[in-house]
């Protein structure tokens, strides 16, 4: 037994590459014995320079990159962007583009969720699950091919509205394939209200109180696991949401067992508000025609994304090209809530709990600084770097 | 204990997983593979270069006897040129195994 002075507290880092980790963080956590006493997380490992880019291209090549910022959230960037172009420009997209867009997020959200549903089985330990979940999930991957003909990137929405029609037979094989998850999800759901291995290693671990998630400014499915009912989706409805109804799902106990009950509901709500959308689709064009350069004017808008509210700034300037471009994305404010998470459970439980937000780390690298000598970090803006800018070359020269 | 139904129906199931160079799944009807040109129709306007994302696209020589040149490792495959093109002269072919140790350039040439 120690004294209390013989105490020591351990530094253990984990990343920027680590077993544990899918894509580069640093997390250097403070370790007492064996429980987490403070976690700092450095997320910035994979800056991609994507918003300087966009200031290099027109309005059309930027979905494209926009696409890219994520993997799997892909329509949904695409959609947030083309719906802050269309803002931009004043032009309303046609009522059937809607629904399509609609469609298309929710089947991704599916995908995105039955993804992580996988994940977190497999930080479990529980593999069986793990490729199980992924099976299922090959059903709605191949809607979305069928849909868009691809699997990843689909490239569905333009700036005035989408490029590919959802016709009735696709229609007709959407929602079979709908009547299909459900009864997939109905497995799933018992797996996770009844299986004893699995309840051991979610209940109770990983909490998040509402008052700290609000506080930390935790979005999407992390923030609902706290009993917070907060979706874009239903408080500043976008796209044909305001006409579609639907549930947000939360659960108040804030452990990972939440986060799971939380996304596995959702999926839920995802394929009825499917069903909605193919049922009420309003029949027209899909696509309106939108100037090529776009008056001066600056904007902000937003969506839900699968992990959480997905946040667009823009500035055009009349011509082709945006001036100013800034993406928000939900990984970025999840990361203070999940160090608040990790904070006094073990290091064993530590892979599970950060896979509980879901996090998508190439999204996250923005303009931060960290002085690690005097363990402080802040955030330029935009003057401060314009005066930065000015100093720097005053002095040195161009 | 809600495993068991699940393990017990997988014993008796096939594999779905493919042995893939041996066998393979059809690509779905809006695939979108290697681009493909249509000297017929092309005009040269010049407006698949000016929307490509990936600067894939590169126009040799101006006006009605243009040809295009196509660099398909920086193709992302997004058939925004097959959608811009107002003659349509691009399309996306079925092809899909395109990875090589060279930098691919397609010319596409006249006659």
């Amino acid at each position: 037994m120690l004294e209390e002075s013989e105490r020591a507290i351990f530094e253990v880092p984990i990343g920027p590459q680590h077993p544990a980790l899918k894509e580069p963080i640093l997390l250097l956590f403070k370790i007492e014995g064996d429980t987490i006493v403070d976690v700092m997380a450095r997320p910035a490992y994979t800056h991609r320079g994507v918003e300087k880019a966009t200031e290099a291209r027109n309005y059309i090549q930027n979905i494209y990159l926009c696409e890219r910022v994520c993997g799997i959230c892909s329509c949904i960037h695409t959609l947030v962007y083309t719906q802050g172009v269309e803002k931009l420009a004043d032009v309303e997209p046609p009522p059937r583009a809607k629904y399509i867009r609609v469609i298309m997020s929710e089947l991704e959200r599916i995908h995105s969720h039955t993804l992580w549903l996988g994940v977190a089985a497999h930080e479990l330990g529980f593999d069986t699950l793990f490729y199980y979940v992924w099976r299922d999930r090959e059903l709605v991957m191949d809607l979305l091919e069928l849909i868009s003909g691809n699997r990843v990137n689909y490239a569905m929405s333009t700036v005035g509205g989408v490029r590919r029609d959802i016709s009735d037979a696709v229609a007709h094989q959407i929602k079979k394939g709908m009547e299909i998850l459900r009864k997939r999800l109905d497995v799933y759901t018992e797996v996770v209200e009844k299986e004893p291995t699995l309840r051991k290693r979610v209940i109770d671990v990983g909490k998040l109180s509402p008052h700290d998630a609000v506080a930390l400014c935790a979005v999407g499915p992390t923030l609902r696991m706290t009993g917070v009912k907060r979706d874009v989706r239903a408080d500043d409805p976008y796209q044909a949401y305001d006409e579609i109804p639907f549930n947000v799902a939360t659960y108040d106990t804030g452990d990972v067992l939440a986060q799971i009950i939380v996304r596995v509901v959702e999926t839920y709500e995802a394929a009825n508000i499917i069903d909605y959308a193919i049922d009420h689709m309003p029949s027209g064009p899909i696509k309106v025609k939108v100037p090529w350069n776009i008056a001066p004017n600056e904007i902000i808008t937003r969506g839900e994304a699968p992990r959480g509210e997905l946040f667009y700034y823009f500035k055009s300037n009349g011509t082709e090209k945006p001036e100013r471009v800034k993406i928000r994305t939900p990984t970025l404010g999840n990361i203070p809530a999940v160090c608040e998470m990790l904070k006094g459970y073990h290091i064993a439980e530590i892979p599970i709990v950060f896979a509980g937000i879901d996090p998508c780390l190439s999204c996250t690298a923005r303009f931060a600084f960290i002085d690690e000598r005097k363990g402080k970090s802040w955030v330029w803006s935009g003057d401060q770097l314009r005066t930065y800018r000015r100093k720097y070359y005053k002095r040195y020269g161009r | 204990m809600a495993m068991e139904s699940e393990l017990a129906g997988a014993a008796v199931r096939k594999p779905v997983t493919l042995k893939y160079p041996f066998e393979r799944r059809d690509v779905p009807p809006r695939f979108r593979g290697r681009l493909a040109w249509d000297a017929e129709k092309c005009v040269g306007c010049g407006m698949c270069v000016q929307v490509c994302p990936a600067f894939a696209l590169e126009m040799v020589g101006k006006g009605p006897m243009a040809e295009l040149r196509y660099y398909l490792n920086r193709c992302v495959f997004c058939s925004q040129c097959v959608e811009s093109c107002p003659r349509d002269a691009l399309s996306m072919t079925e092809e899909y195994e395109l990875a090589d140790y060279k930098h691919k350039v397609y010319e596409f040439k006249r006659g």
